[in-house]
């Protein structure tokens, strides 16, 4: 039975008429083979231009519809369920887009109503040569894997288990807490950090709904929205986690030490160690690196002293496998390592920290116990803090970190009220204090004292160093053990050179060197700058193109603590509306592998982006996995034998759309 | 305070003079923290930029020729913005206006007619090379074209410097010929004063000669030749493969081909000529020859690297009159004897020039020797 194609040529507004003759379209439209209508409207998407469509559907028993207008990324899907609703399978929907392809891009009005026929014709070819498809639905696992457990994690994982889900948190290092376990206070309301981040992270290890995973990372993800497996390495604590009732003794009496990272070098830890005290889980695991056991096959000395005997020196990592129903990856950020700026000497001059450090060195359980003081033991007079390290550089990366104009002047506070009479200092090239309360702060900290020099500090030299080199005589006196700092004061026009006894740095806030393996194993593509890139800037700034998989926190961006949680929150809840759905519908334009036709070449194994194909090796045929394909048509373009076809882009629907362009 | 309007004519004719990136800058200081005028008579690279942004007066003023394009802003400049392009550019605008300082015009005059900035006769250009055994160049028996820079051929101190270049091959095996009188000046310091004229020239009459002899590897003394050949030539039509003395060495010791056997005793410090480190980054050849020289005791100046104090001597600052105590290469003795250094060495005849009459002019002579690095791998053959 010949089809009945219905086409239809909106104004949108002028947006559309103002450059195409839409009534002509619509005549031209009335001649081509198989349309039964065809008419202009002003709004098609407006509900009488929908109420228009269905009635018209009903009553002309259309079996086919071409709409021209604007990109089917607008409102495809408008158009599919107004059909749906007049009984029309939704995949017999052609959009033509002579909006962004047309209109907008053409000046002349004749050749742009010329190239709108066009366009209408190979739509209607097309329309003419479309299958019916079902979307098909899959069940959603009522549970949430979360990978990481930092702020972000953390109160994604407490928003979900709250909701009654079943919630999985991997974390790499033996406790959670993250970064902003290390601080001290968070700017600007200086409320402690532990204080409002520990009771979180008990709740975290105490919840029914929540399996904590530490000292584990993910090794493999298969699977699809809502049907996720994931393979997780549980690495060897050496500790049976069971028996350990976190005594603490072997801490005690471990004799070997080295740098604890917790805080950033700046004290030791034994080989058998928790990171913190309020750690949790709260349990130790040995560092086989440090261990004189592990390395030189004596000292056992931990196993003697624990009671329970919860030392196992024969413990092996093991795998432990998960069906979840949604992801959401919040693995944070690093700090950049500012070695690679030598002007500022890190790494060469005791006193100069990076910000990480000056938290510990700032914390009150850090290793001064709170005490501002240089490395050997002096309170210092004063403080310069530079900011940009590594930000807003093309050297390094171009975009601004967002947080350390605040930190800084967090630390500037700090400062000034353990060391009141100490000079402190800022070189900035644009204070950025765009938060709530940030600006206030800003004004607060002018208030108490610290000196603002608007230029960004260029070189750091030694008092030596100084002594050494600067052969002009500004009458400028360093001592050794100070340093000095040069900037152009660009609001004076004057260079300054301004001696002080200990410096802060800003790094950059950057994506984790692993950031591209995380990236591959959950799919999730990256931006320029190497973090986790969200589907949308704007509208869907946690979902990721893998359905499923949302991200939050550092690994997204630099953002600071309020926004981290925000987005914590915000994953959760994307999660928890794919969960409670109990069901979802999955594309149905998938590919289609005839099995009579494949070779089993394997081609398209490696091809295909989602590995949505499995090879069945007793048949020697290559298997679609439906639910992971998304329709790209890699395969379909791969396939050396023609075997495989990827449904509403098959090859000769898109040479008919093709023909119908031609044809006129 | 004055009052100043925006004159964006100016602004964009800088623009369109070469640096593009002119409008980049945010103003951070970066430049005018790092250049090494801050220790002499700091140089507000900085506000030259933003006066040439809104196209005010005073970025054409004296300031604009202090430069002497060691490239420190450029490498750490955040918005990475072209800076010693920008300053090249605003110099060949005033340029063209006739404005340029007395001192510059008589090397460049002299660039014109004989083909070198010394106002030595064109004739003398290359007459070391027979004295020293080099045999015109000739490609079916040579590897190189030793491109030996002006230098050698009106400076006694860089004669010495092309001794020890011609021993040194002759002990790697080294073969390299050299081109006649008609070569001229590479020209990489007159581009940079501004003459973009001259320069096509220059470039123009050196590649012609280049192809006419089957040029296709070249070996330079001086990272000024290096720098221009490298990355400014190609652009003009003349793409040849660039080896710096300091490179070659580097590989000819790896390779065994070259026996240092005589201790050079002495306390060594290196100097990072800009336009071989900073500008080419070329940092670790020179070094590595430097520390497989038996009886060499290497030390690092304070400055080193990517943070070398600039000789003086670039962007034609060879040409003018800087006061003494002014010159930066004043302020490099005392830091390489501050180190303990009896040997400052470095790769660049700019920076030996420099470095040698700062140290007459600081009564030096007899705590410290200028040595180029292919003269201390001389020294130590046996
Ligand atoms: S360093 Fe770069 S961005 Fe900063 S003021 Fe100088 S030119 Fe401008
Ligand atoms: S190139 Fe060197 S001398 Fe010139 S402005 Fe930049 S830092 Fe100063």
């Amino acid at each position: 039975m010949p089809k009945k194609i219905g086409v239809y040529i909106c104004h949108c507004g002028s947006n559309i008429a103002g450059t195409v003759d839409v009534e002509a379209v619509a005549e031209f439209a009335k001649g081509l083979g198989g349309v039964t209508l065809a008419k202009d409207y002003k709004f098609m998407c407006s509900d009488p231009g929908q109420d228009m469509l269905k009635e018209d559907i009903r009553s002309s028993g259309l079996d086919g519809v071409v709409i021209a207008a604007c990109s089917p990324l607008m409102h495809e899907l408008t158009f599919r369920k107004a059909a749906l609703e007049a009984g029309l399978n939704p995949f017999l929907v052609q959009i033509a887009n002579i909006r962004e392809q047309c209109s907008w891009v053409t000046e002349d009005r004749a050749l742009a109503t010329q190239k709108a026929k066009a366009l209408v014709a190979g739509a209607v070819a097309r329309a003419l040569s479309h299958e019916p498809l079902e979307m098909r639905r899959v069940e959603v696992q009522p549970s949430a894997l979360i990978v990481g457990g930092g702020i972000a994690g953390i109160q994604a994982a407490l928003d979900l288990a709250d909701a009654g889900v079943q919630v999985y948190m991997v974390e790499r290092e033996p406790t959670i807490g993250g970064h902003m376990a290390m601080f001290d206070k968070t700017f600007p309301t200086l409320d402690c950090s532990a204080c409002i981040l520990t009771p979180k992270m008990t709740a975290v290890g105490s919840h029914p709904n929540i399996q904590l995973m530490a000292y584990s990372e993910v090794e493999e993800v298969s699977g699809y929205i809502g049907n996720f497996r994931v393979k997780v390495r549980r690495k060897a604590a050496y500790v049976d986690h069971d028996k350990c009732t976190g005594c603490g003794l072997c801490m005690e009496k471990c004799p070997y030490k080295v740098d604890s990272e917790f805080d950033q070098g700046l004290s030791k830890r034994r080989a058998i160690y928790v990171p913190f005290p309020q750690a949790v889980p709260n349990k130790p695991v040995i560092d086989r690196d440090a261990c004189a056991y592990f390395k030189k096959g004596k000292c056992r000395v931990c196993e003697k002293v624990c009671e329970p005997g919860a030392i196992d020196f024969e413990q092996q990592d093991s795998i432990e496998e998960i069906e979840t129903g949604a992801i959401i990856v919040s693995t944070g950020f690093q700090a950049m390592d500012m070695t690679a700026m030598p002007q500022l000497g890190y790494g060469k001059h005791a006193e100069v920290y990076s910000a990480l450090e000056f938290e510990r060195l700032n914390n009150a359980a850090g290793p001064t116990l709170g005490k501002i003081v240089t490395k050997d033991g002096r309170e210092p007079t004063s403080v310069a803090i530079l900011h940009c390290t590594g930000s807003r550089d093309e050297n390094y990366h171009r975009y601004c970190s967002r947080v350390c104009c605040m930190y800084a002047l967090k630390y500037a506070h700090l400062i000034k009220e353990k060391i009141p009479e100490a000079a402190v200092y800022q070189f900035y090239i644009d204070m950025r204090c765009f938060g709530k309360g940030y600006e206030e702060f800003y004004q607060r900290l002018q208030e108490e004292g610290v000196r603002f020099i608007r230029g960004k500090a260029a070189q750091v030299w030694s008092g030596k160093e100084y002594r050494a080199i600067a052969t002009d005589d500004t009458g400028l006196e360093v001592d050794d053990a100070q340093l000095v700092v040069q900037a152009e004061d660009t609001l004076l026009g004057k260079l300054v050179r301004v001696p002080v006894d200990m410096i802060v740095l800003t790094p950059a806030f950057e994506a984790r060197d692993d950031a591209e393996q995380v990236g591959k194993a959950f799919l999730l593509n990256r931006g320029a700058d190497g973090f986790f890139l969200e589907q949308h800037p704007k509208l869907a700034p946690v979902s990721t193109t893998n359905d499923g998989v949302f991200i939050a926190g550092g690994c997204q961006g630099p953002k600071d603590i309020p926004d981290t949680v925000a987005q914590g929150s915000a994953a959760a809840s994307k999660a928890l509306s794919l969960i409670t759905r109990r069901e979802i519908e999955i594309e149905a334009n998938t590919a289609y592998i005839d099995e009579e036709l494949c070779s089993g070449c394997k081609n398209c194994l490696d091809i295909c982006p989602y590995n949505a194909i499995d090879f069945d090796d007793e048949k020697n045929r290559a298997v679609l996995n439906e639910a992971l394909c998304k329709a790209c048509g890699t395969c379909a373009a791969t396939c050396p034998s023609g075997a495989i076809r990827a449904r509403h882009f098959a090859d000769d629907q898109i040479f008919a759309e093709i023909e119908g362009v031609m044809s006129i | 305070m004055e009052v100043a309007t925006p004159f964006l004519e100016v602004a964009e004719a800088i623009e369109q003079g070469g640096a593009e990136d002119l409008n980049v800058c945010y103003q951070c200081a970066t430049c005018t923290g790092s250049c090494p005028w801050g220790f002499v008579e700091p140089l507000n690279v900085r506000r030259l930029i933003h006066l040439a942004q809104l196209g005010l007066e005073g970025y054409e003023g004296e300031d604009i020729w202090r430069c002497t394009t060691c490239n420190t802003c450029k490498i750490r400049c955040p918005r990475g913005v072209g800076i010693v392009d920008l300053i090249r550019s605003i110099r060949m605008m005033i340029g063209e206006t006739g404005l340029i300082p007395q001192s510059l015009r008589a090397a460049l005059g002299s660039t014109k007619s004989e083909g070198n900035p010394w106002s030595g006769e064109r004739k003398l250009r290359n007459k070391w090379a027979a004295d020293l055994g080099f045999t015109p160049f000739d490609k079916n028996e040579h590897e190189y074209l030793l491109f030996a820079c002006c230098m050698p051929s009106y400076d006694s101190r860089s004669r010495k410097l092309v001794e020890a270049v011609a021993k040194v091959l002759s002990a790697a095996g080294i073969r390299a010929g050299v081109l006649g009188s008609e070569e001229s000046c590479c020209g990489e310091s007159i581009r940079k004063i501004g003459d973009e004229g001259l320069f096509g020239n220059l470039a123009e009459g050196n590649g012609k000669l280049f192809a006419e002899h089957g040029v296709e590897r070249v070996l330079v003394i001086s990272p000024h030749c290096y720098h221009t050949f490298k990355n400014e030539y190609p652009e003009l039509g003349t793409s040849v493969q660039v080896t710096h003395m300091t490179e070659l060495m580097a590989s000819a010791i790896a390779a065994g081909k070259l026996d240092l056997k005589k201790p050079v005793d002495a306390a060594v410090t290196y100097h990072d000529p800009c336009y071989l480190g900073r500008h080419n980054e070329i940092y670790d050849a020179p070094r590595e020859v430097l520390r497989s020289i038996p009886g060499v005791k290497f030390t690092e100046m304070i400055r080193n690297r990517d943070c070398s104090l600039c000789c003086g001597g670039g962007g034609g600052r060879m040409w003018m009159e800087t006061k003494f105590g002014e010159r930066f290469s004043d302020l490099r003795i005392p830091e390489a004897l501050g180190v303990g250094a009896d040997v400052l060495a470095t790769a660049c005849p700019y920076c030996i020039n420099m470095f040698e009459d700062s140290r007459l002019n600081l009564n030096k002579e007899d705590e410290i020797r200028i040595k180029d690095v292919t003269e201390l791998v001389a020294e130590a053959l046996a």
